[in-house]
């Protein structure tokens, strides 16, 4: 319990960072119309791709000597490139 | 130097994701936007790999520390082969499998937030705090992906009807507690033992199955949309979990605007999310044996056009069937022949046409249907009622007044567009096979409705032709 408490208080810049992102993405989202939803939907998609970020963070990391973690980590870099240009050229 | 020019970059790439999103809502900023958000990507990425820094978990930049070449190989490998894997499938497909692509590749972010996890949970043990953001990415990663395998599975068609197991909304609803639990547990007692985490992993991937198979066919784009900002969640754990602000805004922003966008496609079906969820259309169930009493009546290609090209206005209702023939050119071509005979014409979009909301009007885009031509239904339905000719092309569910008039049927209460109101209904359709929601539709035997049987393609192209020679 402490530790979680702990967290929040260490992260407090963040969690302010996810509560004002949360009513940005409300606040984008919410005037269209539902005949760009397709569009929309596609292009949120992209953007989570940025998850990428974090296996390329992961792999610079990674202890070259462990195999195993670095053929997860190839995987993920490569899942989250397909899904980012796989998305965007699709528009 | 290097960490704050790499903070800088990620401030502007999440602001880039911001004005990229809200462009992506006009259809005339729509393709600007992408690009603007796509450039803020990779701005993040170069900056990722090139101003990387170990820290320590002091946050001590660890200056000995050199990034093997290996690595740098494996990463651009991985970056090339994606990129040309993804731009290859994504520029083949044809636009009827949008809706399958969006599912895979949000399948492959939720595969992705998965690894990240599975790789991390060792550097962290016993650090409650972080435990439970690896974790949370984990689990909700690989739902995510496995959901999405299954709904591009349901969305292609390979997987039709929905499969439920008995009693599953209090198998999963036990599932789901069970892997809520274990991943407590996990991030409480922090096992040094990969095998206990990948059971945690597989265990959360079969949860991604049962949560996805019971759900019928009509309410697969509400699910493909709630596992997209589900992945969106995935990825915002991971930005907390290295304080990487670019992925914490990116994540957030797709995961709260997924979640409206969900709200709102329940919204336009008339079902609570919840209901989508656990109830799932019966599909099939009592209403579909119910007789419906009257004939049907057809129509050939001559009498179509004639009937067309004397009347004032017409609305062409377009479904999923125009996708799947790949009608969108030879229909535009029906509709400028038609407005230059002095024929009003005009698409009615009802919200969740195709298989996705806002399907038909990519798809029409695509053929330059100019955007003002398509209205929305809550525009049209008043107008139905001065309509000469409704030409409705592979639609059937949104057409259905059993929406209306039958409580018993599965979806009763969904606003539908109020066809029956126009003077002439002409309804396209392969065979008299039963829409996605597996229901019969009572209009067909409307005696204002001529049936004009064949695939939308051949059919428009006929009466196209058939148009020029009036």
């Amino acid at each position: 319990m402490e530790n979680i408490l702990n967290l929040i208080s260490e992260h407090r810049e963040m969690i302010y960072f996810v509560v004002l992102s949360v009513f940005v993405g409300v606040e984008v989202i919410g005037g269209v119309p539902t005949v760009l939803h397709t569009p929309l939907m596609s292009g949120a998609n992209a953007i989570h791709g940025v998850v990428i970020v974090g296996a390329i963070y992961v792999m610079l990391n990674v202890d070259p000597t462990n195999i195993a973690a670095l053929i997860l980590g190839f995987l993920a870099v490569l899942l989250g490139t397909l899904k980012c240009s796989g998305r965007v050229c699709g528009n | 130097m290097k960490s704050s020019l790499l903070e800088i970059s990620y401030l502007i790439g999440s602001v880039t994701f911001i004005l990229g999103l809200k462009m992506m809502g006009n259809p005339k900023t729509a393709r600007k936007g992408n690009l603007i958000a796509a450039g803020g990507m990779i701005l993040a990425i170069l900056g990722t790999i090139f101003l990387f820094e170990k820290h320590d978990h002091m946050g001590v930049v660890d200056t000995s520390f050199v990034v093997p070449g290996m690595v740098y190989g494996l990463i651009f490998g991985a970056i090339g082969l994606g990129t040309v894997v993804g731009w290859l499938t994504a520029k083949r497909v044809q636009m009827t499998k949008m809706p399958e692509l969006v599912s895979m590749f949000n399948g492959m972010g939720g595969a992705c937030a998965a690894l990240i996890g599975l790789m991390e949970y060792q550097h962290y043990l016993g650090e409650t705090g972080a435990l439970s953001a690896i974790i949370a990415g984990m689990v909700i990663g690989s739902v995510s992906f496995s959901g999405s395998v299954i709904a591009y599975l349901k969305l292609n068609g390979t997987m039709k009807k929905p499969l439920r197991l008995p009693q599953y909304n209090i198998l999963n609803t036990v599932v789901m507690i069970s892997v809520v639990a274990f991943g407590a547990w996990v991030v409480y007692a922090s096992p040094d033992n990969m095998t206990i985490l990948y059971a945690l992993f597989f265990a959360a991937l079969i949860y991604g199955i049962l949560f996805t198979i019971p759900i019928g066919g009509a309410d697969m784009p509400v699910v493909s949309s709630l596992l997209n900002s589900f992945t969106g969640l995935a990825a915002a754990f991971g930005g907390f979990l290295y304080d990487n602000k670019i992925m914490l805004t990116g994540g957030i922003l797709v995961g709260s605007a997924g979640t409206l966008l969900t709200l709102i496609m329940c919204k336009a079906m008339n079902r609570p999310l919840s209901n989508a969820i656990f109830g799932a259309f019966p599909g099939g169930g009592a209403t579909a044996e119910r007789e419906i009493a009257g004939n049907i009546k057809d129509i050939n290609i001559s009498d179509t056009a004639v009937l067309m090209n004397y009347s004032k206005k017409v609305v062409i209702v377009p479904g999923y069937g125009l996708a799947v023939a790949q009608a969108q050119h030879v229909i535009h071509e029906l509709e400028m022949i038609l407005e230059e005979r002095g024929v009003s014409v005009k698409y009615a979009i009802h919200p969740v046409a195709g298989r996705m909301p806002g399907h038909m009007n990519v798809l029409l885009a695509e053929s330059n249907v100019s955007y003002d031509k398509l209205v929305e239904m809550e525009d049209i339905n008043p107008e139905f009622s001065s309509t000469d000719v409704v030409l409705v092309v592979g639609a059937n569910d949104v057409v259905n007044p059993a929406a209306h008039n039958d409580p018993a049927s599965p979806i009763y209460g969904m606003p539908i567009l109020d066809v029956e109101n126009a003077a002439h209904i002409i309804v396209n359709k392969r065979s008299m096979s039963a829409g996605y929601a597996g229901i019969e539709n009572e209009l067909f035997f409307n005696p204002k409705t001529s049936m004009l049987f064949g695939d939308a393609k051949d059919v428009l192209a006929k009466l196209v032709t058939e148009l020029k020679s009036l």
